[in-house]
């Protein structure tokens, strides 16, 4: 039978190239994967730099910036209260601070301070999302200024803190050991 | 003439249904239960489906004039349309929103599971979480930027993607919070829509996330895929490198057409078997990684707490679940005779392999029928018939999946989980039927 040469054929591989496939794979990869187009086109450094909003738990991410918690006490009156509360209480939008119980109550309080594990996520999460119906309208400094705020309303830091991209990564979250990965890698 | 019996749907009023009340099915024989409560053999209709209804033929003198013909036969249809809207008759079957009233684009919205048939759940009424409402994004200013531990950090345009070989694929998408009113210490009552429709079903056909990765060439070091979509939110979640060359998919149509703007147009990452929020809607970048980000949706929220304290996270597999859609809560039988007992499972493990029905509260069990194809990850669809006898019970589904995995009672898994853990609840599910044929939620 005919083949038309513009269609591509599944042949079996020769030898070498599995065994070549098998020693050059170092990420699992899908049997079946099918070869595409290739029609990315390359994207540069800058583009890459003011597209990625990704901050990591390590301060990775992190933009240059300071803002305290007494600044950010005024940025979180102004943005933030109208949906959680004064004082992080609550209302709209989710508590974020001002526990009452514990994790292990039967009416537990999942606040910034009792729940959540890692620092850098108000970061991550207030740039990227807040407050929502401007988001992306706040500065850096006015987000290490909430980000310091929120953690001091926790008891987490003092009120006279400053964070900063080296100081933020390094604060130690009370439910850092919290959570236990279950469809992940340990 | 008619002699089926159809489950009336009674949301509003049901006056307005009481004069649409239809035969029972008759079978010529009378079946023996194959469980308590009026179970009968799943393969009853198919046996006798050919027996039923009877055909009058008109004879050929009688004058036109003299037909008793409906209004719409009497005068021109409407005209062709260029996409078909359900009829207006059909307005009851919606989707139900719940959203935050300072944020409306923070909500849900549940498919009425209990108006619905079959395994495909239409588009327009696919669940909706959104965290920030729906983007309106232009495709030809619309780009995936895949980038991080890669050598080849690329843009790939829409026009471009759509080049790409692709799959089609049944799959399920159910939100990780789907059903948490089981948590709580009294049943809630609502429509089986509006408890458990926070999970649809669709073909979903797309580009395989394994052939761009390739292309991208990921680096050793690349165990995590930071997948951030482009609404207001800029939704992100960490996803282990995995998942992602083994069945995700970059999904670009939705049932046959373009996915729907609320569900990711142009481009959504498809997660076969995981948590809806894993399921990045409007995918804008991956961020190839040796790290979860820690975001605020994999820690704050869509975690699990536990009794002891400690939280479930990266829960992403969604255990298998089943839930009677016909007859439920806003339905109501109208008196005694056979019925078919109808409803949905699915599991994020793979196949459905096994639904049992009870209809004496969980007392005996029988197998019901599944209709074929039974997909992996995808809606199936089950059946069995009832004859209900006009007294009190309660009737439940439990499914089994192919690894095996029974769907919990709902004591072991609060005794498993706890109260508080919110997300992940998928025990069986119970409706309580009453002497006057009502439905309602029990646990």
């Amino acid at each position: 039978m005919n083949q038309s040469p513009n269609i591509v054929v599944r042949k079996p591989l020769p030898k070498i190239t599995w065994i070549l496939a098998l020693i050059c794979a170092t990420v699992p990869s899908s049997a079946a994967a099918a070869e595409g187009p290739r029609l990315g086109k390359p994207a540069s450094r800058q583009e890459i730099a003011a597209w990625n909003q990704t901050v990591f738990p390590d301060g990775k991410g992190l933009p240059p910036g300071h803002g305290s918690a007494v600044e950010g006490k005024a940025v979180y009156e102004r943005h933030c209260a109208y949906c959680h509360g004064n004082n992080g209480l609550g209302g709209s939008g989710e508590e974020l601070a001002g526990a009452k119980h514990r994790l292990i109550d039967s009416n537990p309080d999942k606040t910034i301070g009792t729940y959540w594990p890692t620092a850098t996520t108000l970061f991550d999460f207030v740039r990227r999302s807040m407050p929502p119906d401007a988001p992306g309208s706040l500065s850096n400094d006015q987000i290490y200024a909430v980000c310091a705020y929120l953690l001091h309303l926790n008891g987490i830091i003092p009120e006279s803190s400053t964070l900063n991209a080296v100081d933020l990564p390094k604060v130690k979250m009370p439910n850092r050991e919290g959570f236990i990965r279950v469809d992940a890698p340990k | 003439m008619l002699t089926c019996k159809e489950w009336l749907v009674c949301p509003l009023s049901e006056e307005k249904y009481m004069n649409q009340t239809s035969l029972p099915f008759e079978f010529h024989e009378n079946p023996e239960p194959v469980a308590g409560g009026g179970l009968l053999d799943r393969r009853l209709f198919l046996r006798q489906g050919l027996a039923l209804g009877s055909l009058t033929f008109i004879s050929q003198g009688v004058l036109a004039s003299e037909f008793d013909r409906p209004a719409w036969v009497l005068k021109p249809g409407h005209p062709f349309t260029n996409y078909g809207q359900p009829s207006p008759n059909e307005k009851e079957a919606i989707r139900w929103i719940s959203s935050n009233p300072a944020v409306p684009g923070n909500g849900i919205s549940w498919t009425p599971l209990h108006m619905l048939a079959g395994t495909v759940t239409p588009s327009g009424l696919h669940f909706e979480r959104h965290h920030n409402g729906v983007p309106q994004i232009d495709p030809n200013q619309h780009r995936l930027l895949i980038h991080g531990l890669v050598n080849n950090p690329i843009f790939l345009e829409m026009d471009k993607l759509v080049r790409y070989p692709m799959v089609s694929r049944f799959r399920f998408i159910e939100c990780g919070g789907n059903s948490n009113v089981g948590w709580h210490d009294e049943p809630t009552q609502a429509t089986a829509g509006n408890l458990h429709g926070l999970v649809s079903c669709s073909e979903w056909t797309g580009v395989p996330l394994s052939i761009v990765l390739e292309e991208a060439a990921l680096q050793p070091s690349a165990r995590w895929l930071i997948a951030e979509g482009a609404d207001a939110a800029a939704m992100n979640v960490s996803i282990p490198i995995e998942k992602a060359l083994d069945d995700a998919i970059l999904a670009i149509y939705q049932n046959g057409e373009r996915i729907r703007p609320e569900n990711g147009y142009p481009l959504r990452l498809l997660l076969p078997g995981w948590e809806g929020v894993t399921n990045v809607k409007w995918l804008r970048r991956l961020e190839a990684a040796d790290q979860p980000a820690m975001t605020r949706n994999e820690t704050a929220k869509y975690t699990e707490l536990q009794p002891d304290g400690s939280a479930r996270q990266f829960t992403f597999i969604m255990e298998a679940k089943s839930l009677i859609t016909h007859p439920s809560p806003g339905h109501r039988l109208q008196g005694p005779g056979l019925y078919q007992i109808s409803g949905l499972a699915w599991s994020g493990r793979g196949k459905i392999k096994k639904v049992e029905i009870s209809a004496d509260g969980g007392k005996s069990w029988a197998e019901a029928e599944l209709q074929e194809p039974v997909l992996s990850k995808s809606f199936t669809r089950f059946r069995i018939p009832w004859r209900w006898d006009g007294g009190k019970t309660v009737m439940k589904s439990r499914a089994v999946d192919e690894s095996g995995y029974i769907q919990p009672e709902r004591e072991k898994l609060i005794l498993e989980r706890g109260r508080n853990g919110y997300f992940h609840y998928n025990a069986q599910v119970a409706w309580g039927v009453d002497t006057e044929g009502r439905l309602n939620h029990v646990f």
